[in-house]
């Protein structure tokens, strides 16, 4: 293991400089899918302990772009990348890097809530267990601390053998959340993390990714502008595979650069 | 009469014709049935079971072909279990979509087709001669196990293909690897349906008869099987040889055994539906 741990961090020396300030980089990302190309040219810094929201129109490229960031597009058939993404200076596409390692640190939550057909407390165990952690009071404990960082240890404390899929949709998505902290990762992916919930529930997630910032460096996509302008520190707008602009939330929503930027905020299109 | 009234008049006519051609094979059934438990209820008590086979058909048994029988189960159990089911995780979740994995899939379901014959010549000169089994219940177990691979490695894809996409991204997004993947999740969620799978092929290797008597097994044994390379029976082929008899005492004891095999598949098959049900709720 040791030696494996080594010749990673040796191979994944970049030859740029180091900018401190950056959680994570991309350049020049173009991504195709056969002759389709989703993705043109995206450059992007983004800082540690931060909330960035992707917004744009459907089939905008924008779940395909946050997908690199953990390399699930890699199943796809005929996917291709070319370009650099560096998370914490580490070429994250240089063919020896474990998935299994990017994974543990890059965490992710998906649209649909999707928690495993088993007991609420496996479902959070379950990151733990494949890492080969046999403690099981370490992994009792980690599973508390993930579900009361997700703030929905009070709701299930009594029932943690209940089947998972007893919960309902905004409580299963916090269980999502939670089997995803568990794994102690330093981004967090959100792919329409509220799109299938009702707004009591969306507020709640709203919340806790509110919290959650202090510690993790999220990047959530999002169809509702409102939740963009609510809970982002930065908001890049893609349109047909491209970045049109990246900025402050607060600048992107009251004065844009970009006219189509504008156009797409306001309702216009989109 | 006006369109609307001959419109129902056909609307009803199919009603009944439908109803009448469902009847025909459920009242043959219990006709079957009926005919087989009047022949043969009153001959089945312990000592038939237990006693072995005789000249006589009221001293006969069934005790060495159910033996036969449970031997063959078991053993086939054994050996198409853990061939068809890796066969089935390979082709859904490894197998790149290629021509060869579409030539393999064509012959897995080209296979399923074969006449149960040609498996016994198949096992005869394989199993039998070349492996030089001889007629033992081993030979027969993996005759009957090449007959029902297909049926399970496509039960085994069917149940993986229905495992929802969302929850293996979710056990790949917290870092677990394909094989992690599938064993701990695709595997567990999809047991229902492979179970199922298996216990219905199962039961259709207990009624097979030609490839068995190809393969050797013998009409008459004078002993139940102790290992897996005795010779041995089995309940069908039991029956076809007291059928044949003149005397009706072996008609009664062919119906007796008749029933005690139909016992035996009834009971499979309520154990995959009692699966498939618990299973289908599980997911969802």
């Amino acid at each position: 293991m040791t030696e494996i741990m080594t010749e990673k961090t040796e191979d994944l020396k970049i030859e740029a400089p180091i900018v401190e300030k950056y959680k994570l980089q991309t350049r020049d990302v173009n991504v195709y899918y056969g002759d389709f190309q989703a993705i043109k040219d995206v450059s992007m810094n983004i800082k540690p302990r931060s909330i960035t929201a992707f917004i744009g129109p459907s089939g905008c490229g924008k779940s395909t772009f946050l997908r690199l960031f953990n390399r699930m597009n890699d199943y796809i058939e005929d996917f291709k990348m070319e370009g650099k993404i560096k998370i914490d200076d580490n070429n994250i596409y240089k063919n020896k890097i474990q998935l299994e390692q990017l994974r543990k640190d890059v965490g992710m939550v998906f649209q649909k809530p999707n928690p495993f057909p088993k007991s609420i407390f496996e479902n959070v165990a379950y990151g733990l267990k494949i890492q080969g952690i046999k403690d099981k009071k370490l992994i009792a404990d980690r599973v508390e601390k993930a579900l009361v960082q997700a703030d929905l240890w009070n709701e299930v404390k009594d029932n943690l053998n209940k089947s998972a899929l007893t919960l309902s949709g905004g409580q299963q998505q916090r269980l999502c959340i939670a089997r995803t902290l568990a794994v102690e990762p330093s981004i967090i992916l959100m792919d329409e993390p509220t799109s299938a919930l009702d707004p009591i529930s969306t507020a709640k997630i709203e919340e806790l990714i509110h919290h959650l910032k202090k510690d993790y460096t999220i990047i959530i996509v999002t169809h509702n502008m409102q939740q963009a302008s609510r809970i982002s520190d930065y908001t890049a707008f893609f349109y047909m595979g491209e970045l049109i602009e990246f900025d402050k939330t607060k600048k992107i929503f009251t004065n844009p650069e970009k006219k189509r930027t504008e156009n797409y905020i306001t309702g216009r299109f989109g | 009469m006006n369109s609307i009234q001959k419109n129902r008049l056909k609307d009803q006519l199919f009603k009944f014709w439908g109803i009448g051609c469902t009847l025909i094979g459920l009242v043959l059934l219990v006709i079957f049935i009926g005919g087989i438990l009047v022949d043969g209820l009153s001959r089945i008590d312990w000592a038939f079971i237990t006693d072995l086979p005789s000249r006589k058909a009221e001293k006969s048994g069934i005790w060495t072909p159910l033996m036969g029988s449970i031997w063959i189960l078991v053993l086939t159990a054994i050996i198409s279990f853990p061939v068809s089911v890796a066969a089935g995780v390979y082709l859904e979740e490894y197998a790149k979509k290629n021509r060869l994995s579409a030539l393999l899939e064509i012959n897995i379901s080209n296979l399923a087709g074969v006449p149960s014959i040609i498996y016994g010549l198949l096992g005869l000169e394989v199993f039998v001669r070349i492996m030089n089994l001889g007629a033992s219940v081993l030979a027969g177990a993996l005759t009957l196990s090449l007959l029902i691979l297909p049926i399970i490695i496509v039960a085994t894809r069917e149940a993986i293909k229905a495992v929802p996409n969302s929850i293996r991204d979710a056990s790949y997004a917290l870092g677990a690897s394909k094989w992690q993947t599938i064993w701990n999740q695709v595997l567990p969620a999809s047991s229902g349906g492979i179970l199922t799978g298996i216990i219905l092929a199962l039961s259709r290797a207990v009624g097979e008869t030609a490839p068995l008597i190809v393969v050797g097994a013998l009409a008459y044994v004078p002993f139940a099987p102790q290992g897996p390379l005795d010779q041995f029976s089995v309940l069908p082929i039991q029956i076809f040889n007291w059928i044949s008899r003149p005397q009706a005492g072996f008609i009664e004891n062919a119906a007796a055994a008749i029933i005690i095999l139909l016992l035996i598949t009834f009971i499979m098959n309520g154990i995959a539906v009692y699966f498939r049900n618990k299973w289908q709720k599980k997911l969802q």
